[in-house]
């Protein structure tokens, strides 16, 4: 059973969070030996920097000027990332179970131990009983290796990964509309574009890089259309501000296509010899007048026409997505929604027009196409094509029928797991405690589970349940390759080796899997060993890498996918010529009447419910929650409420508010700002325990995507009694 | 890297704090962040406004130094006050009309942006200009601002009676040719004047 053995503070004791300030060595001048030229370990911008390296221990960095996406900035975050490096919470050896909390284990025991319960649980349940959860801040070898382990040396057909909490509607609905699952565009087309429609993107927090390309396209007269409930930094200046309701975005999408195709400003050659399926949007469209749509919406109409107005009869244009219009039960909806925008205005595949979702983790993009998802093999392969089934299984020379077929995605395993159907679990670059809905199940959960064994860094509130913890590696410890938000594959060096007698995270895997009888399949020295096979794997697929290596990859600073052969450029800017990847060249349009979410508020629950980041924190924090710099900058949760709602509740600045949903209650402070809509409240979602977004929100997952629904759900908020 | 100026646009700022992060790792620093960055009205607006020493023509924390502490160099750059000879009396903190000196009670000394000196001084961009991720604080020349941005530069400021030349630039609407701070824009009418 793995429940926890140790009491909250206890776990924070030993193994923190601890805030660490200062550089290994103290904060006097230090001449490094070396500089890496590497990338942030955080968002999908994948910024470049330098890291100062002296004594194999990271002291510092240097800004990287000449990497071309981000020419030396970085937000906080990428400043303070090299902190983790030399950290008193850092793992240093294997840990076991004991009767009180962990001890110290040797590789072979804790090795051996994992082994036996893989083995013990899937000969008395079934090879589907064990399941495996990765994650997108993985590199790419890493993505590939995990899919690979639990396919090949597991066969189970449940692995999954964290993306799954954050780019698979985006995902699933690039597939439908373009065939391809991918940002259309270099972020370089960004300044070209004259109109820029920003739909659910806190791009200032949450990729502040990016605001620098939304600036320079405002510089060269571009008019920015941001559509948020809340005001968020980019908001504040942009030329129109549409604060959506939230969980309303499609019938948004619907509203101003509209009023652009009442007005003609559609491009009705390009619909017609590049698309599909616009004639049934056309029909579905009548009924979203700008009246009808601000009812929805809690838009204004004359906003809504105002939108259609930049954004129809723009020369160029781009819109670009995120997690706000995804992390819905119709967010595969919403997103192929706007998409509408963009293909039926015809400016896409061209420069400064075109679209993207802007990718949250460090590798939302290359985590999702190279095998750790459930329904997909390498290269973005299909697991239940049979042609895509075949060539993976001879590749990997194991008998096609052999090779499982989709299992469930992240949230699903565990609801597989609340029911008693998997028992054991294997988990890396993944804190489901912390960021799957409904926390009060995601524990009781894992107290369920006879077995679980985590590959981490730092001691997650998660690793807390393990039976086994397996001292894995940080970003800076190990090289490889990981593929950023505008599809670029950039190249990972290693700066430091792991302390104390932690591995490398594929080392640890491939001694896994030759433990479990599979050493002729896993024969990797080195770490560019498992690239060329990934590569090699992709051959022929959609999601091509096969014409990188390591020496081109860094040698152009990144190489956008497709790359099919080795004289092959990549290929920044899809859709040129018009070309889709569908198999009739075109592009698809889907058009969804609007439906209201999974749980929208009533008499019991007023109040909407949503959650996101902020700009110093990142994921469920087991990173950046052991920063000083960073946790001082937004130390704990508060929950964003207009005056208006405020006064209703006899709230003022600071009071302690409960925040309570059909599936739990959170008391933290209230901040009283004219920035966000009175029907509704925020709550950033990087914490821990009590102070946790995701006891609230709902695990109600997207049909499709089964993406689960953070953005909206009901709430009741009270003034709570006792000062938090 | 000499035709090289430092331009303010709190227009483009996202509140994000890199620049005061990045401040502290600055290698003469030393874990101290000598930048201010604050909200001006959280409850109202989530703009937030970066400071950085705006570098006095004829610094008026210098002026008023009883122990002649705060010294500018051959660049025009004013440097926090010299060890030797700060008394610790504040005065330059209380004068500044644009807020920026600290006096940091640990070192009985006054602290503020030297423009990364030690930086500029050997051809790099100061830090918090390098990694500001909206470019809210840029270093760069002034032909590229006027060929790449909106708003124009302005380093004229006047407080009441005291008109102030600055190093450093604030980028505001093309129609203003000086920015004026007067209290009685803010004061209500009906005052009872002494």
């Amino acid at each position: 059973m793995a429940i926890p053995t140790l009491s909250e503070h206890e776990f924070i004791d030993l193994y923190g969070p601890h805030l660490k300030y200062e550089p290994a060595g103290g904060w006097h001048e230090q001449t490094p030996d070396r500089l890496v030229k590497t990338h942030c370990c955080f968002c999908g911008v994948q910024c470049g920097i330098q890291l100062k390296v002296k004594d194999n221990k990271v002291v510092g960095f240097e800004p990287w000027e000449e990497f071309p996406v981000n020419r030396g900035m970085l937000c906080p975050k990428g400043v303070k990332r090299y902190l983790q490096n030399e950290h008193p919470d850092r793992l240093l050896n294997p840990l076991l179970r004991a009767d009180r909390g962990f001890r110290t284990a040797t590789w072979d025991e804790a090795l051996r131990r994992t082994v036996d319960a893989i083995q013990k649980i899937q000969s008395q349940y079934g090879r589907d009983a064990f399941a495996v959860l990765g994650g997108a801040s993985m590199t790419n070898e890493k993505a590939y290796l995990i899919g690979k382990f639990a396919r090949v040396a597991l066969r189970t057909a449940n692995i999954d990964y964290n993306g799954r909490l954050c780019m698979v509607s985006a995902g699933a609905a690039n597939k439908m509309a373009f065939g391809i699952d991918r940002a259309a565009n270099p972020w370089s087309d960004i300044p070209l574009a004259k109109a820029v429609i920003i739909a659910g993107a806190n791009i200032g927090e949450c990729f502040p890089i990016l605001t620098d390309y939304i600036w320079r396209a405002r510089d060269n007269g571009a008019k920015i259309i941001v559509i948020d409930p809340r005001m968020t930094p980019i908001a504040r200046t942009a030329d129109l501000f549409l604060p959506v309701r939230p969980g309303r975005d499609s019938a948004l999408a619907n509203g101003i296509l509209h009023v652009m195709v009442e007005r003609g400003w559609i491009d009705a050659d390009f619909i017609d010899q590049n698309t599909v399926g616009f004639e049934d949007l056309r029909g579905l469209l009548k009924r979203y007048t700008p009246r009808v749509t601000e009812t929805i919406t809690g838009v204004p109409a004359a906003s809504i026409v105002r939108a259609a107005e930049i954004w129809g009869p723009a020369e160029t244009s781009m819109l670009l997505h995120a997690r706000g219009v995804e992390h819905h039960t119709k967010g595969v909806e919403n997103c192929l929604s706007y998409i509408n925008l963009v293909l039926a205005s015809g400016r896409i595949g061209r420069p400064g027009c075109g679209y993207g979702t802007i990718t949250g983790q460090g590798n939302g993009q290359g985590g999702r196409e190279h095998g750790q998802r459930c329904n997909q093999l390498p290269g973005g392969r299909d697991i239940e094509n049979p042609e895509h089934r075949n060539f993976i299984a001879d590749f990997w020379r194991v008998p096609e029928p052999e090779l499982p077929h989709t299992g469930l995605t992240a949230c699903e395993i565990f609801d597989a797991i609340e029911r008693g159907e998997i028992k054991g679990l294997l988990s890396i670059s993944f804190n489901p405690l912390v960021s799957i809905p409904d926390a009060n199940r995601t524990r009781a959960a894992l107290d369920k589970l006879e077995f679980y064994g985590c590959i981490d860094f730092f001691l997650s509130e998660t690793a807390r349940h393990a039976d086994v913890v397996l001292a894995g590696s940080l970003q800076e410890e190990d090289e490889g390759t990981v593929t950023t938000g505008e599809g670029r594959c950039v190249r990972l060096n290693q700066s430091v080796t792991p302390p104390g007698n932690a591995r490398l995270d594929w080392q640890i895997i491939v001694e896994l899997a030759r433990r479990l009888g599979f050493r002729d399949y896993f024969p990797y020295a080195i770490t560019e060993d498992i690239f060329r096979e990934l590569a090699k794997a992709s051959k022929g697929a959609i999601v091509d890498y096969s014409g990188m290596d390591y020496r081109k990859i860094e040698k152009n600073m990144g190489i956008f996918w497709p790359c099919p052969s080795i004289k092959h450029p990549g290929t920044p800017r899809l859709f040129e010529g018009n070309r889709f990847y569908h198999s009739d060249g075109k592009a698809r349009f889907y058009g969804f009447e609007y439906r209201a979410p999974a749980e929208d508020v009533d008499s019991e629950y007023p109040i909407f419910f949503t959650s996101g980041r902020v700009v110093s924190q990142y994921l469920t924090g087991n990173q950046t929650r052991r920063i000083g710099g960073l946790v001082d900058q937004y130390p704990e949760p508060k929950c964003e409420m207009h005056p208006l709602l405020a006064a209703r509740l006899g709230v003022k600045e600071n009071d302690p508010v409960s925040v309570i949903t059909r599936r739990g209650e959170i008391t933290v402070p209230a901040q009283v700002v004219k920035t966000i809509r009175p029907d509704t409240v925020f709550v950033p979602y990087h914490w821990p325990g009590k102070k946790s977004a995701n006891l609230l929100t709902n695990r109600a997952l997207d049909p499709i995507s089964k993406i689960p629904e953070y953005k909206v759900c009901a709430c009741r908020v009270e003034r709570a009694a006792i000062k938090t | 890297m000499n035709d090289y100026e430092f331009f303010i646009d709190q227009s483009r700022c996202i509140g994000c704090q890199a620049c005061v992060q990045a401040c502290m790792e600055c290698d003469t620093h030393r874990g101290r962040s000598m930048i201010h960055l604050e909200f001006v009205d959280r409850a109202s607006s989530i703009q937030t406004g970066p400071v950085v020493c705006m570098h006095c023509e004829d610094p008026v924390c210098a002026q008023v130094c009883p122990a002649d502490a705060i010294k500018q160099d051959e660049n025009g750059i004013v440097h926090s006050s010299m060890k030797s000879r700060c008394i610790g009396c504040s005065n330059c903190v209380l004068a500044c009309p644009f807020g920026v000196p600290h006096y940091v009670a640990a070192i009985d000394q006054m602290m503020k942006c030297d423009m990364c000196f030690d930086r500029t001084s050997i051809g790099k961009k100061p830090m918090c200009a390098t990694v500001c991720p909206s470019q809210a604080l840029s270093f760069g020349t002034r032909e590229e601002v006027y060929r790449m941005r909106r708003e124009r530069p302005l380093n004229d400021f006047q407080f009441g009676e005291q008109a102030v030349r600055t190093k450093v630039n604030i980028m505001a609407a093309p129609q203003l040719d000086a920015i004026e701070f007067d209290i009685m824009e803010h004061v209500s009418e009906d005052i009872a004047y002494v």
